[in-house]
């Protein structure tokens, strides 16, 4: 498993990219591509992002510690779809012209949260590395504290961009909402006991 | 690149709307004959129906015309889901025969229509229309119908008719997209009188020649060519000659964000999104939303001297 388990969760986490590649190929995107590619993109950064903010209570829930090796490679995916995500904005969406982008950044608040979603991604990916874990210490994890910020913004960028029907923005707030609360001390706690419990029950 | 190819294919791989129709057709002239038999039903009334006796007008815009399948693939008909391809996928539940418009409110002729009736109300015509949907995308549809003019005429509107109210059917069997509160159903459009009574506006019953699919509105639409895609409301059954402005689904749910008039205006923003451009469903790039959708010749006077920030 330990030999396996990366490469496996590596080919899983391409599987989006993938599919979109087969529906580009067979004709399958629709009848508005761009905003399907833009939709899908999105969509599998914010259920990257979760799946990130799963991992340390799936932890305390198995007890399976090992399970943070998993960790980076989930957060660089939700990383990887997001740069997809705003490439496909800047290039099929406003073909690369600054003005347009800058005054969209400015002046529509959902393109606000999601850029500033985006930029403050960036240091987390260039600090994922095994030498900047060392080397930033105590402060590497205070900075990737960031992630949950960046969640917070992610949902609010999809709810405010839907034009009536907020029942999929909704989901993951409220998803996004039980997995920081299971990060309080009393939510910790829980899952400690409850994980404990169940494994003694098994046994 | 090979995404390109998904809306770049070239001529020679899309199967050709000739083909593509008549595999429709049959598909659904047999699910009609089979339906009909069993209820004494005439087929005309099924989606890829040619329409009799159709002609053609001035009304029909030079530009490329999306293709069918786009058209009515990639729908808002919020009364089947607020997926783009809930429409087709779920409109097979509506039954639109036996179906009715009922002609009522502020005129001298009320009268309930029965959609037979309508469709020989006054001669049919193609028209050729940009389609603008407010949220930023675009077709070009040649529709089937006939002007709005013709039925307000005969119901003869009193003094008190100022605006004319357009209600879609209400019955969550049929559309199941109505068990869920996303609007406020029915829905409800609303045109001014004179607005309603313009040459361009019309009663659509086809869509490239043929009988109106489900997903598009069928049996019978408004269409508004020069305001934005969900003043132009689907499947009527009333038709309601009114002194007050109507309150419209679309300022129930979002009043800051969808006026009354909602008249395609690139210099006037959605407060949440930029209005000055559009995807032209088919094509790569985006182009410039132009002011009434193009039709400013026709339609601006409709407007001199109002405010079109403040009445949006």
């Amino acid at each position: 498993m330990k030999r396996i388990g990366k490469p496996l969760l590596f080919l899983v986490c391409l599987l989006p990219l993938l599919r979109l590649l087969w529906l580009a190929m067979t004709n399958g995107l629709g009848a508005n591509p761009i905003e399907f590619i833009t939709r899908s993109t999105g969509t599998w950064t914010l259920v990257g992002l979760l799946l990130t903010l799963c991992v340390t209570p799936l932890r305390r829930l198995s007890g399976w510690n090992g399970l943070i090796r998993y960790r980076r490679m989930l957060g660089l995916f939700a990383f990887f779809y997001a740069c997809l995500h705003f490439t496909t904005y800047i290039w099929l969406d406003q073909f690369f012209e600054p003005a347009s982008i800058a005054r969209d950044i400015v002046k529509r608040p959902f393109i606000t949260v999601g850029f500033a979603a985006f930029v403050l991604l960036l240091p987390l990916a260039f600090t994922s590395t095994r030498g900047m874990v060392r080397r930033l210490g105590r402060n590497w994890q205070r900075l990737h504290r960031l992630i949950y910020l960046i969640a917070f913004l992610g949902v609010l960028h999809y709810l405010w961009l839907v034009k009536k029907d907020v029942t999929l923005p909704l989901i993951y707030g409220a998803v996004l909402l039980i997995l920081l609360a299971l990060r309080l001390p009393t939510g910790l706690a829980m899952l400690t006991e409850v994980g404990g419990r169940f494994r003694q029950g098994g046994r | 690149m090979s995404i390109r190819k998904s809306w770049d294919v070239p001529e020679s791989e899309i199967t050709p709307l000739k083909v593509y129709r008549e595999r429709r057709q049959f598909m659904q002239g047999i699910a009609a004959l089979a339906a009909g038999t069993a209820l004494g039903i005439p087929p005309m009334a099924a989606a890829g129906t040619k329409l009799a006796g159709v002609r053609t007008s001035a009304y029909r815009l030079n530009e490329d015309r999306t293709p069918y399948k786009g058209i009515t693939t990639y729908n808002n008909f919020y009364e089947f889901g607020t997926g783009k391809e809930d429409p087709s996928r779920r409109a097979g539940s509506l039954i639109t025969r036996p179906w009715t418009v009922t002609v009522e409110g502020e005129v001298r002729r009320p009268r309930t229509w029965d959609i037979d009736a309508l469709l020989k109300l006054a001669p049919l015509e193609e028209r050729v229309y940009r389609m603008r949907c407010v949220e930023g995308w675009s077709m070009v549809i040649p529709w089937v119908g006939f002007q709005v003019a013709e039925l307000i005429r005969r119901a003869e509107p009193n003094g008190n008719a100022k605006y004319v109210e357009f209600v879609t059917l209400h019955d969550p069997k049929q559309m199941p997209g109505q068990r869920s509160r996303v609007l406020d159903w029915p829905y409800v459009e609303g045109l001014r009188l004179d607005e309603a009574m313009h040459p361009l506006t019309i009663l659509a019953v086809g869509l490239y020649g043929e009988v109106l699919p489900k997903q598009s509105g069928a049996p019978v639409r408004l269409v508004v060519p020069w305001k934005y895609g969900f003043k132009s409301a689907k499947s009527i059954v009333a038709i309601r000659f009114v002194e007050k402005q109507p309150l419209t689904a679309w300022m129930r749910a979002a009043p800051r964000e969808y006026g009354f008039y909602s008249n395609v205006n690139p210099t006037v923003d959605h407060p949440r999104w930029s209005q000055a451009k559009e995807r032209r469903i088919g094509e790569f790039r985006k182009r410039d939303t132009l002011m009434f959708n193009g039709y400013g010749d026709q339609v601006a006077r409709l407007y001199s001297g109002m405010d079109l920030k403040r009445y949006f």
